[in-house]
Order: structure tokens, then C-alpha cells, then sequence
């Protein structure tokens, strides 16, 4: 097949195509919502050495497993999109779907710790470490199922051959899901 | 995956130089990798860059507006009463 010009670049007034400026500006507001989460929980982690302790009954080994799980789904993406852009639509298909399967195996690591964790008597209200916790990676989670689903829907359209812009857009927001678990990886698992 | 693997066995040190390095060193060369190359970010706009940066600028300020609360607990002629519990109660 002959290399064709990036579809994503068909729609363009302020020198890159509207739906990934969009996605920009949404990133954009979410590095508040949770730089501001972050940064408040490191300003408490400071304060309170004894959170080291608190960390260290969060289990190191499913947040691992976790973050490689996201990279590669990360990569995943990437690969649909590649695909995407030289419109081979089954195997752009194929790698959305491997991406939401990935996301899925994220999801169960995540309901298996927060499982053993609770039995473990480390509930919401346990101490401030574990409300950080609980409302971090529940964020996070809820950008994951959210980023699931949208890449669920596209790749509908895309297996047709329709809007294969849309893939590069939903990996921009798939690789941002992936960074925030970055961080939130040693702040929360690692550092104890 | 070997970034992965140093991030981990790192801190089992117990230093926190260390520690620092490589949780939090390798975790800013991982994000940035996943934004150059994954995003894209290392041929998008320039622009972009500038709202991206703007936003994380908002994220600082936060942080260093709280910072002298939370970390200092007294100072030439005040001082922090929460953190011994010497707070009289107020009434309404």
C-alpha cells in the first residue's frame, strides 16, 4: 500500500486539526484536576512523614503490573493509529480492541487491591493517606473506563472505514490516562 | 520495562536520594517519553506546549500559595496551634 497523507490532517483553521486541538484544551483541564490532587497530597505527605507507613500497605507488585498493563496499552494505541493512518481498518481494529481488552486487565488488577485492601480493614475512611488513595485511582479509574468506551465506539467506525482521524485523538487522551498512572505509581505504591 | 524495574527495586534501599531518582526521576522520563513520542508532542505546535505548561504553571502556584501553611508551623509572632492542639474553641 502507498503511504497517503495523515488523514487527521484533512481539517485545519488554527494549524492543526480541530477534534486534536480540542483534545488539547480538554488535557489541558484535567493537568489541573489532578496536578491539584497531586500537589495537595504531596504538601500532606510532607507534613506527615507517617504516611510512609500507610504506603506501605499498598501492594507494590499490582501497581507494577498496572503500569506495565497501560504502557502496553498505550503502545496499543499507537499502533491503531498507525494503522488508521494508512487505513488499514482491520488492523486498527484489531489493535483499539487490544487496547480496551488491556484496560479491562487494569480494571481487575485495580478491583482485586482495592479488595484485599478493604478486607485488610484499609477502607475510605481508614486515615487522610486513604481517602488520597481511594480518590486518586478512583479518578483515575474512571478516566480509564471512560477512555474504554470511547475507544470501544470509535473503532466501530473505524473497522467501517469511517472518521480514522478519531483514533489518533482518543490515543491522545488513552497516552494522558497513562501518564497520570505514572505518577501516581510512586506516589502512592513506591515511596514508602 | 527496565525503567519499571529500577523504579521499583530503588527504594527497597531505604535511601531517600536514592528513592527520589528513581521513582520519581524514571517516572519523569517515562511521562516524557509517552508525550514526545506517543503524543506526538515532540512535532506538535508550539502552542501547545505553552498551554500545556500554562495549565501545569496554575498547578505550581497551588502548590507553593499552600506550601507555607501546611509545612511551617510557627513564625516570629505566630504560631500554628493546630499542630499541638493549643486551638481555644471559638463560639458562635
Amino acid at each position: 500500500m502507498s503511504f497517503t497523507a495523515p488523514v487527521a490532517t484533512g481539517r485545519s483553521t488554527t494549524g492543526i486539526p480541530t477534534a486534536r486541538l480540542a483534545m488539547w484544551w480538554l488535557l489541558a483541564s484535567e493537568i489541573v484536576i489532578f496536578g491539584g490532587l497531586v500537589a495537595v497530597y504531596l504538601l500532606l505527605r510532607l507534613h506527615n512523614p507517617g504516611w510512609g507507613e500507610e504506603a506501605s500497605h499498598t501492594n507494590v507488585w499490582a501497581g507494577a503490573i498496572n503500569t506495565f498493563v497501560l504502557l502496553t496499552s498505550s503502545y496499543f494505541i499507537v499502533l491503531g493509529h498507525k494503522y488508521s493512518e494508512l487505513k488499514e481498518t482491520e488492523k486498527a481494529n484489531k489493535f483499539m480492541l487490544l487496547t480496551v481488552l488491556f484496560g479491562f486487565i487494569f480494571l481487575i488488577v485495580k478491583a482485586y487491591e482495592y479488595t484485599t485492601e478493604i478486607m485488610h480493614g484499609f477502607t475510605l475512611f481508614k486515615s487522610v493517606f486513604w481517602s488520597f488513595y481511594y480518590v486518586a485511582t478512583a479518578i483515575h479509574a474512571t478516566h480509564v473506563i471512560v477512555g474504554m468506551l470511547a475507544i470501544y465506539l470509535i473503532s466501530r467506525g473505524v473497522k467501517k472505514g469511517k472518521n480514522l482521524h478519531r483514533t489518533e485523538v482518543v490515543g491522545i487522551y488513552w497516552h494522558f490516562v497513562d501518564i497520570v498512572w505514572i505518577f501516581l505509581f510512586p506516589l502512592l505504591y513506591i515511596a514508602k | 520495562m527496565v525503567l519499571l524495574v529500577v523504579s521499583i527495586v530503588g527504594p527497597f534501599f531505604g535511601i531517600l536520594a536514592l528513592t527520589l531518582i528513581t521513582a520519581f526521576g524514571i517516572a519523569l522520563v517515562k511521562a516524557w517519553m509517552v508525550a514526545s513520542y506517543f503524543m506526538h508532542l515532540n512535532v506538535e505546535k508550539k502552542y501547545i506546549w505553552w498551554l500545556l505548561l500554562g495549565t501545569l504553571l496554575f498547578v505550581v502556584t497551588l502548590f507553593a500559595g499552600m506550601a507555607p501553611d501546611v509545612l511551617v508551623s510557627e513564625g516570629l509572632n505566630w504560631k500554628n496551634c493546630m499542630v499541638d492542639n493549643t486551638c481555644v474553641p471559638q463560639r458562635l
